[in-house]
């Protein structure tokens, strides 16, 4: 049995053109630069983790140098929802509610163990970790988390916003 | 004081209550259910338990009458706590509200209610508190399996 | 995407009583309610009517939880109750076990609880104060509380290895001894307190702005509060030095010299103020209890509920058998039950025992003042102004792990 020669072309099923692709490169830095150093999170606070969230906020750990400081508590103004705290089963339609309210970019942090994985509650009532329901962009262990865990976390959540692609005018630029 | 206090309660309601005894520093005082509004008017008033503390129920699934409603109350003129129990049957448990006497029996009556099942004639909202509309089952009982989920939103795949 | 959302609860009113009410729902993921209440008004314009307030978002299902677990083993679910102040959590449900189990702790123990208790109380009245002044719009305000708070997290951190959720109590005494210059430390930072504590009282006691927002909202008389549940800091601002530190004295506080603050009206600013007192009043204490505190043994030597040394142990067999059971099986309560009630930051925390002589609970019970203050809550909104509800709520310390359980 004989492999046919195939020659595999560069871009074939794209067909952008490499000025085309050192200019979206850079866009996407530049849009990557603005979104992830202008986080607004909406803090959906249930339980314990709050407390850690209070304090993350505030000094000596201020989440505003990271440019994430302010917190819009409407989910049609923010972009990053923090599930801060444990989910039961009675609040998680308002959480979807909430995610589906959110506009595109949108970027879901689970704060603390109970919302990672439901933490140490496996009963009836929590929901085993609130990637069940939404997706999650990243996942912050501990219970509750040392703040100095929550920057990691925000750091590493600027990262990747800084490494994605982030398609602005249509779905190739 | 507190000795005091317990002696003339216990005296007093005798003729309505089952047996009294003292756990803690508490008295316990058992009675047949019909009796609750009664022993319980007679407690606010006369001897000053002002303060409704506690409405919860423990559920004996191999005794009949299966559940335990225990009361407790404190007054802030003596400083001592009581502790009311009675027994309801499975079939039929069901006890008088407390909400005409104190209002905040509503929200723990409710959660009574929530958890055991237990109908608390009287109250004009039993609502459920801590579990959602369309819960099935009441989870502090002993036949409830812990991990018996009831997701009101479907899980993602 | 779901087209339509169950809605997990059932509102007591869904007609308006007349044209130009409007009902609202606030919640329940809200930052004025502490994000776990919904409350559902029908408002008059800006003035609220009627008022169903919703619990229950944070059910986490504590109590069949904890029938699976050994008296030991569910310490950590027992800090997660009123997370401000874990501690006073811990020493409640331990002490309602040793009550159980006929235990007797030892001095320095006892003493110690009491230091830590009142530690606790602190933090939790910085992070109410902190948290009402700031959805209020003093920022300020806030920073300074929530740093003070951070010292005493730290700090905390230093003897039990966590900030928030400590599980530092054991059944027969604590987990481990005050490490070395642990209570220097804690002169350091009571000193730091009471500057910043200066500083709030200079921004806020005197503030036309708060004052016009707090004085006559939210008011209760003694005799609703007690017709409606309400323990703690709100009883007290109506005026009842109902206080379970006074009248049923418990670990320490018999020997200790405070006062308990009372309010006048039963308004949000009396509520405020008790807090503000009571932390001082805290502060007090502590520096008292450190002059008081003995020495010996942090945990009594029972073999009942006490792990034996490490060295034991690995040595002997008796020891080895005793670690053994009580690790798997839980310490062995007789069969009975106990109702023990501590002076929590919000109110009486009772918890309810019943054991039928085993190692894990047969029933645990948590009367939560958290709970019973939501079911009395719509007597503090109703009549009011929409926004008096960010001041009201913010004074009530609702706090969802202990409401909900």
């Amino acid at each position: 049995m004989t492999m046919a020669a195939t020659t595999i072309p560069i871009h074939a099923a794209k067909q952008r053109s490499p000025s085309f692709e050192y200019l979206s490169t850079k866009k996407d830095e530049l849009v990557g630069w603005a979104r992830k150093f202008s986080l607004f999170p909406y803090p959906f606070v249930t339980a314990c983790c709050a407390m850690e969230f209070m304090s993350v906020s505030s000094s000596p750990y201020d989440t505003d140098r990271f440019g994430a400081a302010l917190p819009r508590f409407s989910p049609r103004q923010s972009d990053l929802l923090m599930v801060v705290g444990t989910l039961t089963h009675k609040q998680a339609p308002i959480l979807l509610k909430v995610y589906e309210q959110m506009c595109e970019p949108k970027w879901v942090m689970a704060f603390g163990a109970c919302a990672t994985s439901g933490g140490f509650y496996q009963n009836y009532a929590a929901v085993a970790g609130i990637d069940k329901i939404i997706p999650v962009d990243i996942y912050v262990p501990g219970c509750p988390p040392r703040p100095e865990t929550v920057i990691d976390a925000i750091m590493m959540l600027q990262d990747r916003i800084a490494r994605s692609s982030h398609l602005i005018v249509n779905d190739k630029f | 004081m507190s000795a005091q206090v317990f002696d003339v309660v216990q005296q007093q309601l005798a003729p309505v209550t089952g047996e009294c005894s003292l756990s803690h520093g508490t008295l316990v005082i058992a009675f047949p259910p019909p009796a609750l509004l009664d022993i319980v008017r007679r407690l606010k008033n006369e001897f000053k338990f002002d303060l409704l503390l506690d409405v919860t129920a423990v559920d004996w699934p191999e005794q009949a009458p299966r559940f335990e409603v225990v009361y407790h109350f404190y007054s802030t003129t003596h400083r001592v706590r009581v502790r009311l129990k009675t027994r309801v049957l499975a079939t039929d448990p069901t006890v008088d509200s407390l909400v005409p006497l104190f209002g905040s029996a509503n929200f723990m009556e409710r959660e009574c209610h929530d958890m055991y099942g237990i109908d608390f004639r009287g109250n004009p909202d039993l609502r459920p508190i801590l579990l959602y509309e369309g819960f099935v089952g009441h989870p502090l009982r002993k036949d409830y399996p812990k991990q018996q989920e009831q997701p009101l939103v479907p899980f993602r795949t | 995407m779901l087209t339509t959302l169950p809605n997990p609860v059932r509102p007591a009113f869904e007609q308006t009583e007349h044209d130009g009410e409007v009902i609202v729902n606030i919640g329940p993921s809200h930052p004025a309610t502490h994000g776990t209440i919904q409350v559902i008004a029908a408002l008059d314009g800006e003035k609220i009517n009627r008022v169903d307030v919703h619990c229950g978002y944070l059910h986490r299902g504590f109590e069949k939880e904890c029938e699976s677990h050994t008296w030991h083993n569910l310490i950590p679910y027992v800090d997660r109750l009123n997370y401000c102040s874990g501690l006073i959590n811990n020493f409640a449900y331990c002490d309602a076990v040793e009550a159980l189990m006929g235990v007797e702790i030892t001095p320095r123990c006892r003493y110690l609880r009491t230091l830590l208790s009142e530690y606790s109380r602190l933090a939790d009245h910085l992070t109410c104060i902190a948290a009402s002044l700031m959805e209020l719009g003093a920022m300020t305000a806030f920073l300074y509380l929530v740093m003070i708070r951070d010292y005493v997290y730290e700090h905390l951190a230093a003897l039990t290895g966590a900030r928030v959720t400590y599980t530092y109590g054991r059944i027969g005494g604590l987990a481990r001894d005050l490490p070395d210059g642990w209570l220097k430390r804690l002169d350091e930072i009571l000193t730091e307190y009471e500057k910043f504590i200066g500083r709030i009282h200079g921004l806020m006691d005197r503030n036309r702005i708060f004052i016009d927002r707090t004085r006559n909202i939210g008011v209760i008389s003694s005799a609703d509060a007690v017709n409606w549940g309400f323990t703690g800091p709100i009883l007290r601002s109506t005026g009842l030095p109902c206080d379970l530190r006074k009248d049923a004295p418990y670990l320490a506080y018999a020997e200790l010299d405070f006062d308990v603050p009372v309010g006048i009206n039963g308004d949000n600013y009396d509520r405020y103020y008790v807090r503000m007192r009571e932390m001082d009043e805290s502060v007090y204490m502590i520096r008292q209890l450190i002059e008081m505190l003995p020495d010996g043994p942090i945990n009594v030597d029972d073999r009942r509920c006490t792990l034996p040394e490490k060295h034991l142990v690995y040595t002997e067999i008796e020891s080895l058998i005793n670690h053994f059971k009580l690790i798997m099986e839980g310490p062995a309560a007789p069969a009975g039950e106990v109702y023990a009630a501590h002076e929590a930051p919000n109110g009486e925390l009772g918890f309810y025992l019943v054991s039928t002589s085993g190692g894990t609970p047969y029933k645990l019970h948590v009367r939560s003042p958290s709970f019973v203050h939501m079911g009395g809550l719509h007597r503090l909104l109703e009549g009011y102004q929409l926004a008096d509800m960010i001041p009201t709520f913010g004074s009530v310390n609702m706090i969802g792990g202990e409401c909900d359980r």
